[in-house]
C-alpha cells in the first residue's frame, strides 16, 4: 500500500532553527568555565597588484582559531580557472567553498561559451552570490587574472560590493600592506619589481599584524602563463633548539621501590585489521 | 537590511572579536558620500566624491560613484556599496531589456521609476540613496532623486549622501535657474569641495560628468586642483 508522504519544501538560504538552542548551550558551557569553539578565520594579509604583463597575487599562510594558530601553512590563493586566481580572507570555510562553487560554475560556463573565462564574469558571479547571502558568508576576496581584455584585479567584500583597482589589499593585515603599496606602487611595473612589492606588502602584514604570519605565497598570472609560487618566501622558519632537556638515566636518585602485580585475565581477543590502502 | 537576531544578554553574540580582527574588517562597506546633480538647458551635470569607507578605514579612495545605467542615463550612488551596486546592476539589465523592446532610447523617468520600484519594495532590507540623472529626447535634461525609503521626485538640483547636510545652505543660496553648462560645472565642483572639506566620510577626488544630446563628457578634479575657499 502506498504511503502518503508530505513533501517538505526547503526554502533556500540559511536555517536559523538551532540558534536559540545554541545560545542556551553556550550559556551552560560558559557557566562551567569553558568557551565554545570559534569558527576558524584566516586573520590574513592578502593583496594583488596589476603590472605590465598581468597580475601578481600574494597571501600569508596563517589560519587562526581565536588566539591559536590552527594552520601554519594554509593555502589562501585559490584556483578559479586556468587564467584566474582568487585570494581569500575572512572565514576559511566560506572562502574555500565560495571559490570552489564559482570555479565549478565558471568551468561549465566556459565550456558552454567555448571561450576562456573573463575576470569580470567571475567578479559578477561572486558579487551576486555574496549579496544574496547579505554578508553572512564571511568571504573577503582579491580576485585577479588575465583574459582577452588584459589584466584585471578586483576586491570583493562579504556584503557583495566590489572595487576594480590597480592594487588592492584585504584582511586584518591590509592596512600594513596598503601602506607599502601606497609608498611604492607605480603603473606598468616589470614582473620582478611587482613580485618584490607584493612580497614586501605581505611581509609588512606578517610582521605587524597578529592575525597574519608564517610564509608568503605568490601567484604571478600573465597571458598564457601562471606561476604558483608556494612558498615564495619562508619568512618565519622554525628555530633549531640549541640545548637538550633530556636527563641521563640515574639523574634522579631512587629512594624506595614498590612493585604491585596486576593479574589480568584475557576474556576476549578481537583483531580488527585497518584498511590502509 | 536583515533584522538583527535577539539573544539573552548574558550570552556572547556573534561579534565576539579580539585584536586579531579589528572593527573595520567587520563593518559593511559604505559609500559615505556626497553626490549632486543639476539640470541645465540641454542636459545635466552630475558629480560625486570618491571615498568608500569600512568604518574608519578608506577601502577605496578613487571610487567611481557615477554609474552608467544607459547611454545617456547615469545614477549617483550613496549608502551601502553592496546594495547600490546590486540595484544598479539590476536596473541596468531591466532598462537595457526595455530599451531593446522599445527599439529606442529609454526615458530618464523610466530609469528613475525602476530604481524607485526596487528601493520601495525592498525598503526594509536596503540602504540606498540614489540620484538618477540623464538626457532624453522627450524632456531634455532631468534629475530624479530616490532617497532612502523609496520616494521618487524630480528636482532641478539635488544633493545626497552624508556630506549633503553641510551644503544645503550653499546650494539653496547659489542655485539660479537658467545656468549654463560651465556655470553648473563650477557650481557642482564648489559644492562638492565644501562638503568634502567638512564631511569625514567624503573625500578623494571630485568626479564630474555632463550628459547631453551629444553624449557624456567625464572629468576628475584631483585634490590639489580643487577650488579653494577660506584658509581657516
Amino acid at each position: 500500500m502506498a504511503t502518503v508522504s508530505v513533501c517538505q519544501y526547503h526554502p533556500g538560504g540559511f536555517s536559523f532553527e538551532n540558534c536559540k538552542r545554541n545560545a542556551l548551550l553556550e550559556a551552560d558551557i560558559n557557566k562551567l568555565g569553558f568557551s565554545s569553539p570559534a569558527a576558524r578565520k584566516t586573520g590574513t594579509t592578502i593583496c594583488g597588484v596589476v603590472y605590465k604583463d598581468g597580475v601578481v597575487l600574494g597571501a600569508d599562510t596563517r589560519a587562526t582559531e581565536g588566539m591559536v594558530v590552527a594552520d601554519k601553512n594554509c593555502s589562501k590563493i585559490h584556483y578559479i580557472s586556468p587564467n584566474i586566481y582568487c585570494c581569500g580572507a575572512g572565514t576559511a570555510a566560506d572562502t574555500e567553498m565560495t571559490t570552489q562553487i564559482i570555479s565549478s560554475n565558471l568551468e561549465l560556463h566556459s565550456l558552454s561559451t567555448g571561450r576562456l573565462p573573463r575576470v569580470a564574469t567571475a567578479n559578477r558571479m561572486l558579487k551576486q552570490m555574496l549579496f544574496r547571502y547579505q554578508g553572512y558568508i564571511g568571504a573577503a576576496l582579491v580576485l585577479g587574472g588575465v583574459d582577452c581584455n588584459g589584466p584585471h584585479l578586483y576586491s570583493i567584500y562579504p556584503h557583495g560590493s566590489t572595487d576594480k583597482l590597480p592594487y588592492v589589499t584585504m584582511g586584518s593585515g591590509s592596512l600594513a600592506a596598503m601602506a607599502v603599496f601606497e609608498d611604492r606602487y607605480r603603473p606598468n611595473m616589470e614582473e620582478e619589481e611587482a613580485k618584490r612589492l607584493v612580497r614586501d606588502a605581505i611581509a609588512a602584514g606578517i610582521f605587524n599584524d597578529l592575525g597574519s604570519g608564517s610564509n608568503i605565497d605568490l601567484c604571478v598570472i600573465s597571458k598564457g602563463k601562471v606561476d604558483y609560487l608556494r612558498p615564495h618566501d619562508v619568512a618565519n622558519k622554525k628555530g633549531v633548539r640549541t640545548g637538550s632537556y633530556r636527563y641521563k638515566h640515574g639523574t634522579t636518585g631512587v629512594l624506595t621501590k614498590a612493585v604491585t602485580p596486576l593479574s589480568l585475565e584475557v576474556v576476549e581477543e578481537n583483531v580488527q585489521t585497518m584498511d590502509t590502502s | 537590511m536583515a533584522t538583527a537576531l535577539r539573544f539573552p544578554a548574558n550570552v556572547s553574540t556573534f561579534n565576539n572579536y579580539n585584536d586579531l580582527h579589528p572593527d573595520w574588517t567587520q563593518r559593511e562597506v559604505s559609500t559615505g558620500t556626497t553626490i549632486m546633480a543639476v539640470e541645465f538647458d540641454g542636459g545635466v551635470v552630475i558629480g560625486a566624491d570618491s571615498r568608500t569607507t569600512t568604518g574608519a578605514y578608506i577601502a577605496n579612495r578613487v571610487t567611481d560613484k557615477l554609474t552608467p545605467i544607459h547611454e545617456r542615463i547615469f545614477c549617483c550612488r550613496s549608502g551601502s556599496a553592496a546594495d547600490t551596486q546590486a540595484i544598479a546592476d539590476a536596473v541596468t539589465y531591466q532598462l537595457g531589456f526595455h530599451s531593446i523592446e522599445l527599439d529606442e532610447a529609454p526615458l530618464v523617468q523610466t530609469a528613475a521609476s525602476l530604481f524607485r520600484d526596487m528601493c520601495y519594495r525592498y525598503r526594509e532590507e536596503l540602504m540606498a540613496g540614489i540620484i538618477v540623472a540623464g538626457w532624453d529626447r522627450r524632456r531634455g535634461g532631468q534629475v530624479y532623486t530616490v532617497p532612502v525609503g523609496g520616494m521618487m521626485t524630480r528636482q532641478p538640483v539635488s544633493v545626497g549622501g552624508s556630506g549633503s547636510s553641510y551644503i544645503y545652505g550653499y546650494v539653496d543660496s547659489n542655485y539660479r535657474t537658467g545656468m549654463s553648462k560651465e556655470e553648473c560645472l563650477k557650481f557642482t565642483a564648489e559644492a562638492l569641495t565644501l562638503a568634502m572639506e567638512r564631511d569625514g566620510s567624503s573625500g578623494g577626488v571630485v568626479r564630474l560628468a555632463v550628459i547631453s544630446e551629444q553624449g557624456v563628457e567625464r572629468q576628475a578634479i584631483l585634490g590639489n586642483q580643487l577650488p579653494k575657499f577660506s584658509t581657516v
